[in-house]
């Protein structure tokens, strides 16, 4: 793997051991940068340079809890969904410190525990294969022989569990992803990320498209998630809703996360510590529509 | 002089209608925001409207005449243009942007591969002085560009520029700025409603979010 988490990791192991205290999930100065070749050299005489993207970029999600991080599109939230799964490009350059759950982590251990602790809900309902029927994507592959059959009653058993706690009709599962509307298909992806029992759910943008009743009553999902007792990473850029479900809010900006802040603190633009987290503010419809701030969040 | 929807009905597939009997009518400078769950048929009324599709029935009239009848004759753009939500399938994926910018200003007659691209020269040239590309933050070096290359905001832009140089008397916006931070979502929609404040441009908006309905809108048409 291309991540350098594992030096670091090797540097420190005392910092394993969960206490009760710690948080489910913590990152430290997360840079992760492309190696390309430099767009504004001639063609030919182009040299590899290394292109930042996102840097030193800190936060907390503790159990029990939503986070949203909110930023301009394209500034690179989805890379920070990306590292936390262990997916990285095959140019990407990726250093700093991520714990789970009290342990430090290195991408092997963020690879084994994808699936496996975190689940990401992605954002694009493209993410469904459209040739096959919902019931099927979201039991998953289990295997063939004893164990396997074995393996699909146990999870056809929890999917079913799963949607009727989630209001999803039993027919669904006989439906091609076409056949849905956007809210279900919403739905079904979380669905997917939920059949594993994670503890942390990271979430991309899981509402464009939808509106605002849909939208809130797919964060109400999270919400419920939460509630439970599991952890929630919400990326969007969508201010106005984030407000409505999350706890803390993380503004991202140029590549870093400038204010962590609860989400009561929106309430006022002097309780924004963050010149661009007050731009944001002053941006919002149903405040002054403003703006100022040079574009910080275009590049 | 309006921009009137007359008994319009549509559907995709035969006896599941989409909209019945619809009328609605935009005068020149109103911003007319249509409000419905999803489903209802906000984004088929918006292509209804800037004749992308035909209704079943029910007429669609701009300033009188049908919406589709002008440019056939005229050669011209259409005097309704649509912004659609998703501006990555706006654009020709293989086209740089310079050449999709213009696409809809080129004056008709340049023929062969020359000529062509002598007469995209003058239409940028053109589209550079009405000053649009500056008001909406496009840099030159977007333009040698393909849409893969720039920012979901930054082809928005495009898509705006490129909806306003062909002159529109209406402007259909389907949830333009859906996929924009806020920031990003008040500098287009001051600069949009600037425009349409000089033109006396009449505009048709779907969003989401009720705030920017109630910031936007000088009159809500429930669907």
């Amino acid at each position: 793997m291309m991540a350098r988490a594992s030096e670091a990791a090797a540097r420190d192991a005392a910092q394993t051991g969960a206490s009760p205290a710690c948080p489910l999930l913590r990152v430290e100065h997360l840079s992760i940068g492309f190696k390309m070749y430099d767009p504004a050299a001639p063609y030919f005489r182009a040299r590899k340079v290394e292109v930042p993207v996102i840097r030193d970029l800190a936060l907390t999600v503790r159990a029990g809890e939503l986070l949203a991080v909110v930023g301009a599109s394209g500034s690179g939230k989805t890379l920070l969904a990306d590292a936390l799964l262990g997916r990285f490009e095959p140019n990407a350059r990726v250093a700093g410190d991520i714990w789970f759950e009290g342990r430090r982590c290195d991408a092997a251990d963020l690879t084994r525990l994808r699936g496996r602790g975190i689940s990401l809900v992605p954002q694009g309902v493209d993410s469904l294969d459209p040739l096959m029927r919902v019931g099927e994507q979201v039991v998953g592959a289990c295997g063939r022989g004893r164990a396997g059959r074995e393996r699909r009653r146990a999870r056809t058993a929890r999917m079913r569990e799963l949607f009727g706690a989630y209001g999803l009709a039993p027919e669904v599962e006989r439906m091609y992803p076409h056949e849905l509307s956007g809210g279900m298909a919403r739905r079904v992806l979380l669905m997917c990320a939920l059949m594993d029992d994670p503890r942390l759910i990271v979430a991309d943008e899981p509402t464009p498209g939808l509106d605002m009743d849909l939208a809130v009553h797919a964060l109400r999902d999270l919400r419920a998630f939460a509630d439970a007792g599991g952890g929630v990473l919400l990326i969007t850029h969508d201010l106005e809703l984030a407000l409505r479900v999350a706890d803390r809010v993380a503004v991202f900006c140029a590549g870093t996360v400038v204010e962590e802040t609860a989400s009561a603190n929106f309430a006022a633009p002097e309780l924004l510590a963050h010149p661009f987290s007050r731009a944001l503010w002053h941006a919002m419809p149903e405040h002054d529509f403003a703006a100022a701030c040079g574009g910080e969040g275009e590049r | 002089m309006s921009l009137e929807a007359h008994d319009v009905s549509f559907s995709y597939v035969p006896g599941r209608t989409v909209l019945e009997r619809v009328s609605l009518a935009v005068e020149p400078g109103e911003r007319v925001a249509i409000a419905a769950p999803s489903g209802a048929g906000k984004s088929t009324l918006c292509r209804l409207l800037a004749g992308y599709l035909e209704p079943q029935a029910g007429t669609v009239l701009v300033d009188g005449e049908r919406v589709d009848a002008h440019s056939a004759r005229a050669r011209a753009p259409r005097p309704v243009q649509l912004i659609v939500q998703h501006p990555e399938q706006a654009f020709d994926p293989l086209a740089r942007m310079g050449r999709s910018l213009v696409e809809g200003v080129l004056r008709p007659g340049a023929r062969g591969a020359r000529a062509g691209a002598r007469s995209r020269r003058a239409a940028l040239e053109r589209a550079r002085e009405t000053g649009l590309l500056e008001r909406f933050g496009i840099r030159d070096a977007w333009l040698e560009r393909l849409p893969h290359e720039l920012s979901g905001g930054e082809l928005m832009r495009c898509c705006i520029v490129r909806a306003l140089l062909a002159e529109p008397r209406y402007l259909i916006c389907d949830e333009m700025t859906a996929m924009l931070d806020a920031l990003t979502q008040a500098e287009l929609w001051r600069a949009v409603v600037a425009i349409a404040d000089e033109r006396r441009m009449g505009i048709v908006l779907v969003s989401h979010s009720p705030a920017l309905v109630r910031r936007l809108a000088t009159r809500v048409y429930p669907l």
